[in-house]
């Protein structure tokens, strides 16, 4: 609240400055300064508050498990499942009916490109 | 302007440090409302999957709450001789008091349901300690006016942020009973034993003789799929002493924290019991091996804290298979046709089979 009467009353501060710019200079500017001050303050706090916001939730990264048939090597990609593990053996391949297994279950995190660094 | 510039001069003489005091009071108190929001965040999750998974008849809440405040006093270190045996024995109790709380919240989970929850509650309570510590300093410093109790908080917040961030999301994987970093040596583990009969060997451990480029291997790992770490220090020491320490060699596969700058899933190797905990497993396999004076070797796959406790990455996943490789070449270079060899994948198997 008191960041948007920070905001409103400079931005005020800054209209009320370039109206008088041409008759009363001096006052226009000290006006100007405190207006351009305290909408950049104001801007900045808003800002960070909702960067901070964002940061807030917990993300959950997505985790794929991959499900493999042994005989005929058909695979299988889905989301993971609650119950899934590794060498857990699941419903008979689409294929050859022989039982598939899930053989993989990771995230894959796709990272920015790395900083280049002489080290 | 001059005169602004001399009133600003003098307030940052006679005001600088309570300024700069202020700044870092600020600093902290957003990363203690991010922990606030996370630690929260971690036992409603606890809670649903407790509901879920548990189907308790009562609401448990109020249990989850006390179980978050709970504690260990270690073992008194003035008198170090035999301390092993009794951080041991504490730890034992704390263990079978953990499970059995667990089962008291959640009576219809089965066994991996009760070790994933033991591991989802055990992550809540971290990321709640870790709350009350930071709360602890802010709240201090504000209280002493010490810049100097600010700034030691203020100086590991990155740190403590980084970790309080991998517990969330560990809480998660727990909660679904995903694999984790952590698991990496478990899952090298499995895939050597895959197929093979397997059989208790210690507490929540089992063992599978492999033939493994002409030697017979015992590999060794904590039984999953549940989130279960085992007792690798007893099922190391049971499988020399069943063969009268006729052991050609002993290889222990884990993840280990990796330095900045070092690639995630990049494999090492190197000599010495590769375990983490408290000690007591690295003490008894150490004991075994010079009993027998057995050569012990490790291979390391290098990860972040972050990584170690949250859903498996798929850099780590792939550094299996030359972790895999690793182990033959020590194996072919260091031991003879015929020789036994154990090797050991450490770590928490929650999310891999055997």
């Amino acid at each position: 609240m008191t960041l948007f009467l920070v905001l409103v009353l400079s931005l005020a501060a800054l209209i009320y400055g370039i109206s008088i710019l041409e008759t009363y200079p001096d006052i226009a500017y000290i006006v100007l300064l405190f207006g351009f001050l305290g909408t950049a303050i104001a801007v900045y706090a808003l800002v960070q508050i909702r960067m901070r916001l964002s940061k807030l939730r917990i993300v959950v990264p997505p985790v794929t498990t991959t499900i493999e048939c042994k005989k005929c090597s058909f695979k299988n990609v889905r989301e993971f499942q609650r119950g899934d593990y590794i060498f857990k053996e699941l419903e008979p391949c689409q294929k050859c009916n022989d039982k598939m297994m899930i053989t993989a279950i990771y995230r894959e995190v796709k990272e920015k490109e790395k900083e280049r660094f002489p080290y | 302007m001059n005169v602004l510039f001399y009133v600003v001069f003098v307030v940052f003489i006679f005001y600088g440090q309570r300024i700069q005091m202020m700044v870092m009071l600020r600093e902290v108190e957003g990363s203690l409302h991010r922990l606030k929001y996370i630690k929260e965040e971690g036992r409603k999750v606890a809670g649903e999957t407790i509901k879920e998974i548990g189907k308790a008849q009562s609401d448990p809440a109020a249990r989850i709450d006390r179980f978050l405040e709970y504690f260990t006093i270690g073992p008194q270190g003035l008198d170090p001789a035999g301390i092993v045996w009794k951080l041991e024995h504490i730890l034992d109790v704390r263990d079978t008091r953990f499970k059995d709380e667990v089962k008291l919240m959640a009576p219809a989970a089965d066994e991996t349901q009760t070790n994933n929850l033991e591991n989802t509650l055990e992550a809540a309570m971290a990321l709640n300690y870790i709350y009350k510590v930071i709360r602890h300093f802010y709240l201090l410093g504000k209280k002493t006016h010490s810049l100097y109790v600010i700034m030691q908080i203020q100086m590991i917040l990155p740190l403590v942020m980084k970790e309080a961030e991998a517990f969330a999301n560990a809480l998660k994987a727990f909660a679904y009973g995903q694999p984790i970093g952590d698991g990496a040596g478990a899952l090298v583990a499995a895939k050597l034993m895959h197929g093979h009969e397997t059989r208790k060997i210690a507490k929540d451990c089992v063992v599978a003789t492999v033939p493994f480029e002409g030697r017979t291997a015992f590999v060794v790992k904590a039984e999953g799929p549940g989130g279960n770490v085992g007792r690798p220090g007893d099922a190391i020491k049971a499988v020399i002493d069943e063969n009268d320490g006729n052991v050609a060699m002993v290889v222990m596969i884990d993840a280990a924290l990796k330095l900045e700058g070092e690639e995630l899933g990049e494999v090492a190797e190197g000599v010495g019991a590769a375990i983490g905990g408290p000690g007591v497993d690295q003490f008894k396999i150490e004991e075994s091996l010079v009993k027998y004076h057995i050569p012990i070797n490790a291979v390391i796959v290098k990860e972040d804290v972050g990584d170690a406790v949250s859903p498996l990455r798929k850099e780590i996943f792939d550094s299996v298979d030359r972790v895999i490789e690793r182990v033959k070449q020590v194996v072919l270079d260091r031991t003879k046709e015929g020789d036994k060899v154990v090797i050991a994948g450490i770590g928490n198997t929650i999310g891999v089979g055997q």
